[in-house]
């Protein structure tokens, strides 16, 4: 699974003037992956992203996860030692990996993507016959 | 494409980076103090945000992926601590199948200095989305009182 490293996308090109400061912030997620007998999973730390903030695609062959992070503190800062950005990361999936079954959840502000080996891409026991 | 101006682009490198530093120094630098160290796991965890109102004093924590019921806070005076613990994955993973581990992982404990007194029984905690939201209101000789000035 090789990764597009794409930090910061779309992010509008003014004319190189003093306009950077309400840009929109981007950061890549830290992720773990492992391999199954069945799959790849993906885990995504994703803090401060409610499930209807975070958006999860697959097109042509590039996994993308975006999310939105929101602060939900009332009152005002008095301390800061980060700040809630949001986070983009796209992956390249390979063909062995079955797309239409990829599934997603969202818990913890953890994001876990199961990616389903394609069946030709399963290991196989082959039965050895003794003639 | 335009022609290339060596000028204008060292004067937009000059600009970023003043922007970069700008940032930083202004605002505690979360990034950059921690940008150079190996590993996510070698700064303080979890990272805290405070945020205060007249009423109560509100610590908002970055814990993606920590079990709730591993949490545990206390408060006495006007020491907060945190402790728990974040798991890598449930279950049983051996360390070959790993393609990559970039997630920190481990038990924790921190200890903030809050900057006034609370009031201890009326403290109360709640975990939603990755985040650790503490409010912790403020004892009654804290708040800030109204004075109404008398016309004589």
């Amino acid at each position: 699974m090789a990764e597009k490293t794409v930090a910061t996308p779309e992010v509008p090109k003014s004319n190189m003037t003093e306009s950077t400061r309400h840009q929109e912030r981007y950061v890549a997620p830290p992720v773990d992956i492992y391999e199954t007998r069945d799959g790849l999973v993906v885990l995504a730390d994703l803090p401060g992203v409610a499930k209807d903030a975070l958006d999860v695609r697959v097109d042509n062959n590039v996994l993308t996860i975006r999310g939105h992070a929101r602060h939900v503190v009332p009152g005002e800062v008095t301390y800061r030692e980060y700040e809630l950005v949001n986070f983009f990361r796209q992956f390249e999936l390979s063909d062995k990996v079955d797309q239409g079954r990829i599934s997603a959840d969202l818990k913890c502000g953890v994001l876990t993507l199961n990616l389903p080996k394609a069946e030709e891409a399963k290991p196989r026991q082959i039965e050895v016959r003794v003639g | 494409m335009a022609e290339l101006n060596p000028w204008q682009t060292l004067e937009a490198l000059r600009r970023e980076l003043d922007r970069v530093f700008d940032e930083t120094g202004t605002r505690n630098e979360p990034f950059f103090r921690t940008a150079f160290l190996p590993g996510r796991a070698a700064r303080r965890y979890p990272l805290t945000n405070l945020y205060e109102d007249k009423d109560a004093v509100y610590l908002e924590a970055l814990a993606p992926g920590v079990d709730p019921s591993t949490l545990d806070l206390s408060v006495v005076g006007n020491t907060l601590s945190i402790t728990g613990e974040k798991r890598r994955v449930a279950g049983d993973v051996k360390p070959e199948a790993f393609h990559r581990s970039e997630r920190a992982t481990g038990k924790f404990v921190r200890h903030l200095q809050l900057p006034v007194e609370v009031d201890e029984n009326k403290v109360h905690a709640d975990y939603k989305d990755g985040l650790l939201i503490v409010t912790l209101p403020k004892a009654e000789k804290a708040k800030p009182k109204q004075i109404t000035v008398q016309v004589g």
